[in-house]
């Protein structure tokens, strides 16, 4: 019993420390009721800028501290202007932006044309170390505020944006790029208020953003304390009193808490716990489609890899993986083989297209087997699957990838997984061409189009595209999808090149990853994004 | 005595250089940290050119490894890659593992030798035998089962605990992990005792005081614990800077943000400055632990002169 009483009064000891979640009946400063869940996070990986802040968890916070001028919508993921009034052009290559009034900052401050500009400035400033820069790449006089050649930075702000008054500004880019306006909802275009500027490091202890939450308290490495903003002037207001973010080293541990009652909200359900999440959770468990595919890429660097016939025998490897069996035993059908190489969530109008692979991505022994053979066998007689082993159970699927190719193809020694201790390192040895034979590609997409699935992945030496596969084809193809104002038709183009992508077999498409939460009785309207991050504003509590 | 200290103290230093160098480059041939701060996207050349200058990874190992002990040495441990300063990693992380170490040795020191003592007063009565089974189970049964195990039991069946400690890490949330990071040197340490104090019962100055008629208690506790504390102490101090380092899987499982965390979180993204500042302070624990064993010695048997 005494056990009992302890724990409780550490609990609320910690609770009221911070503010009011239940323990006795204190009201926080802003009215804030009882109405505020916590929810499971992790420790950003880099300092909590817009334009330095590359995966998820830190998003998660971007995501409620900010609106863009466009958001993308949480169910179809489809652009849609939020700050944003009107972003006009005739020609592809030069935008007009009008801005909605009303809008400001949490501490006040009118959101303008300047908060966007400079906010934009400072993202493709070298100077800044701004992990996001390239996203700006497009707006005209990037290579001098940002010279990749190893040049001499020659000035500190784009020339390719230029104010027009407090709610106009005008963007040109160095190229045709139509759907432009359509990436405006990645976190990295927020606005950002003086603040920012004038004492960057008070900032950075508590972000002030734009969006439906404000931040209350920050314990870096620990806790983040976020209240639903009064004032917020949109109408995506925050259905509840706000979040508390807690940091947890091991998804398990949080979903432990989850089932114990000491947390709300647990995104991202450990691999281990998916035979029993039903059990547990019964209908408090989500299970959906996020912009996410998992590939196996091929070291094109790599003479034995890229031989005339080459294509045969990547053909056959990706014939010889049988995805549907490994979706449903390892992960529980929380994966779903991939027919193409975008995602679901773009939904047919936005470029993906069910079946695109055909049967190349049909597990078939015989004809792998036949395919391979075609092309000259195995390089090395053996593929060695390079993965990082750290983190997203990537060992079990690489063994399971594995053992499907040794089956097909008759030989226990075909296939062999090859871990990496981190993902550090791993990205080092892909980075630098050091890998030999296929490895493991993850992409989450940025903003929910199928240029994004495409360009940064097989275009010729584009960021991602560690393979360094290389397609004129392909290239020519994307630039034309990029030049056309009519979405329709850009979308075709995209799939033309896909189908390039397809006869090639640049990458293997394995499955598409699904995003997963499971939430406390107190909860109601939980849903994820396509981007898999919960939609905190429209969650009810109690 | 104080010569002997300093001598320690002078001994200290080639150890500390050793240890931090060696991590320093174990770290360093791990790679280069900037390729995981990109996610799956190559940094772009300029902008990875500036972090390496920023962490100073343009430098050769040499002198980045003079540099760092140079910082060190004015408390500069460097800068994680999320920007906070590694010395105020550890202000929140050391805290936090001291008193889950400081309840694991508690544990250890008062039901160790307790149990120690009562068994090895008392050998192959049932309780001895029922103790030694049970230590037998402790030591066989890795520690995260345990941990996990109770965390289900006491956290989710019984509601007894929360599963997770909170930030503040106060000692009242700390019993059960720090039960569980003590529970294999328990073990030990009752084993340890018990054989320990089996021996010394019967020596000669035990008999005798036997002989002289002296109080049982007083013979247990002035005769005969403390001269089977000796190889106890030694255990306990060693087991200091094990438990400190060692509490990964403990606090991973109860998601304690202390040494164990921060040192998870800087291997996987080889944040050098992290990893080694954090091995440095725990080498320094281990010294100095060492050394308190060592003086310790003297306290309990006279004997032992440090000169």
């Amino acid at each position: 019993m005494r056990g009992v009483t302890r724990a409780r009064w550490a609990v609320c000891a910690a609770a009221t420390a911070l503010v009011a979640a239940g323990c006795g009946n204190e009201v926080s400063g802003g009215g804030a009721g009882g109405a505020v869940l916590t929810s499971s996070w992790g420790d950003p990986q880099n300092p909590l800028e817009p334009a330095n802040t590359n995966e998820v968890q830190g998003g998660k916070v971007l995501d409620m501290i900010f609106r863009n001028l466009k958001r993308y919508d949480p169910r179809t993921g489809e652009a849609k202007n939020m700050l944003a009034e009107r972003i006009e052009t005739s020609d592809s290559q030069h935008f007009t932006v009008t801005l909605k009034d009303g809008w400001t900052f949490s501490n006040g401050e009118k959101v303008t044309a300047r908060s966007f500009v400079d906010a934009w400035n400072y993202g493709a400033n070298l100077t800044n170390n701004q992990k996001n820069a390239y996203f700006f790449s497009y707006i005209d006089g990037y290579d001098r505020v940002h010279p990749d050649g190893g040049g001499k930075q020659s000035a500190d702000t784009l020339t390719g944006l230029r104010i027009v008054d407090d709610r106009t500004f005008t963007v040109r880019l160095s190229q045709k790029f139509s759907a432009f306006p359509d990436t405006l909802g990645y976190p990295a275009f927020a606005p950002l208020p003086r603040a920012f500027f004038d004492d960057h490091d008070a900032w950075l202890k508590k972000p002030v953003g734009n969006g439906p939450y404000g931040i209350e308290s920050y314990t870096k490495g620990a806790e983040m304390v976020l209240r639903a903003w009064d004032g917020y002037p949109g109408k995506d207001k925050a259905r509840n009193d706000g979040v508390t973010l807690k940091v947890y080293t091991d998804t398990n541990t949080a979903y432990t808490d989850l089932l114990a009652g000491n947390l709300d909200l647990a995104d991202d359900i450990p691999a281990a716990q998916l035979a029993n999440v039903r059990g547990d959770l019964g209908d408090r468990y989500l299970n959906t489609p996020a912009g996410i595919i998992q590939t196996l890429a091929f070291p094109f660097y790599d003479k034995d890899w890229n031989k005339k016939d080459s294509v045969k025998v990547r053909q056959g490897l990706s014939r010889a993986i049988d995805r549907e069996r490994i979706t449903e035993t390892i992960f529980q059908k929380t994966r779903t083989p991939a027919t193409d190489w975008t995602s679901p969530v773009l939904g047919e109008e936005g470029g993906y297209k069910k079946g695109l692979c055909g049967e190349w991505c049909e597990y078939d022994a015989a004809a792998a087997r036949k395919l391979i053979a075609e092309g000259g066998g195995l390089p090395g007689g053996q593929v060695r699957i390079t993965y990082n082993a750290d983190t997203g159970s990537h060992r079990l699927w690489v063994d399971a990838v594995c053992n499907s190719v040794n089956k097909a193809l008759g030989n226990d020694r075909a296939c062999v997984g090859n871990p990496v201790g981190t993902f550090a390192d791993f990205r080092n040895q892909t980075t630098r061409q050091k890998v030999q034979g296929p490895f493991r590609t993850g992409w989450q997409m940025d903003y929910p189009l199928s240029q994004n699935f495409l360009q940064p992945l097989y275009y010729t030496n584009a960021s991602s595209n560690d393979g360094k596969w290389s397609n004129k084809d392909f290239d020519r193809l994307v630039d034309r999808a990029n030049a056309e104002t009519d979405t329709a038709k850009a979308v075709g183009l995209f799939q033309q090149a896909e189908e390039i992508v397809r006869d090639q077999m640049a990458a293997i498409p394995l499955w598409y990853q699904n995003g997963s939460a499971g939430w406390s009785e107190r909860l109601s309207d939980v849903t994820l994004n396509p981007f898999s991050v919960p939609v905190y504003d429209e969650i009810k509590v109690g | 005595m104080g010569r002997h200290v300093v001598r320690r103290l002078f001994q200290m230093v080639p150890v500390f250089v050793g240890a931090t160098l060696l991590i320093f480059l174990m770290v360093n041939v791990m790679g280069d940290p900037v390729a995981g701060l990109c996610g799956e996207r190559q940094c772009d050349a300029a902008t990875t050119a500036r972090l390496r200058e920023e962490f100073g990874l343009d430098q050769p190992v040499w002198r980045q490894y003079l540099t760092y002990l140079g910082n060190v040495l004015t408390g500069d441990f460097g800068t994680a890659f999320d920007g906070r300063p590694v010395t105020e990693l550890m202000a929140t992380a050391f805290p936090v593992t001291v008193r889950l170490t400081v309840v694991a040795i508690l544990f250890e020191v008062v039901v160790g030798i307790t149990l120690g003592v009562v068994t090895g007063l008392r050998r192959g009565r049932p309780v001895d035998t029922g103790v030694l089974v049970l230590t037998l189970v402790v030591v066989s049964v890795p520690t995260f089962v345990t941990g996990l195990l109770l965390q289900l039991l006491l956290g989710v069946e019984w509601g007894w605990i929360r599963p997770s400690v909170s930030s503040e890490a106060g000692f009242g949330e700390l019993i059960v992990p720090g039960l569980v990071l003590a529970s294999v040197s328990l073990a030990y340490v009752t084993r340890l005792t018990r054989t320990s104090l089996a021996e010394n019962r019967s020596s000669d100055h035990v008999r005798t005081a036997l002989a002289k008629g002296l109080p049982r208690r007083r013979i247990v506790t002035r005769h005969l614990l403390r001269n089977s504390l000796i190889p106890v102490v030694t255990f306990i101090g060693t087991d200091i800077g094990a438990l400190m380092g060692g509490a990964i899987v403990t606090e991973r499982i109860f998601n304690i943000h202390g040494v164990g965390y921060q040192l998870y979180q800087g291997i996987l993204r080889q944040n050098t400055q992290t990893v080694v500042g954090f091995v440095t302070v725990l080498v320094l624990v281990f010294l100095a632990a060492n050394l308190l064993v060592d003086l310790l010695y003297a306290v309990l048997d006279p004997r032992i002169r440090h000169v």
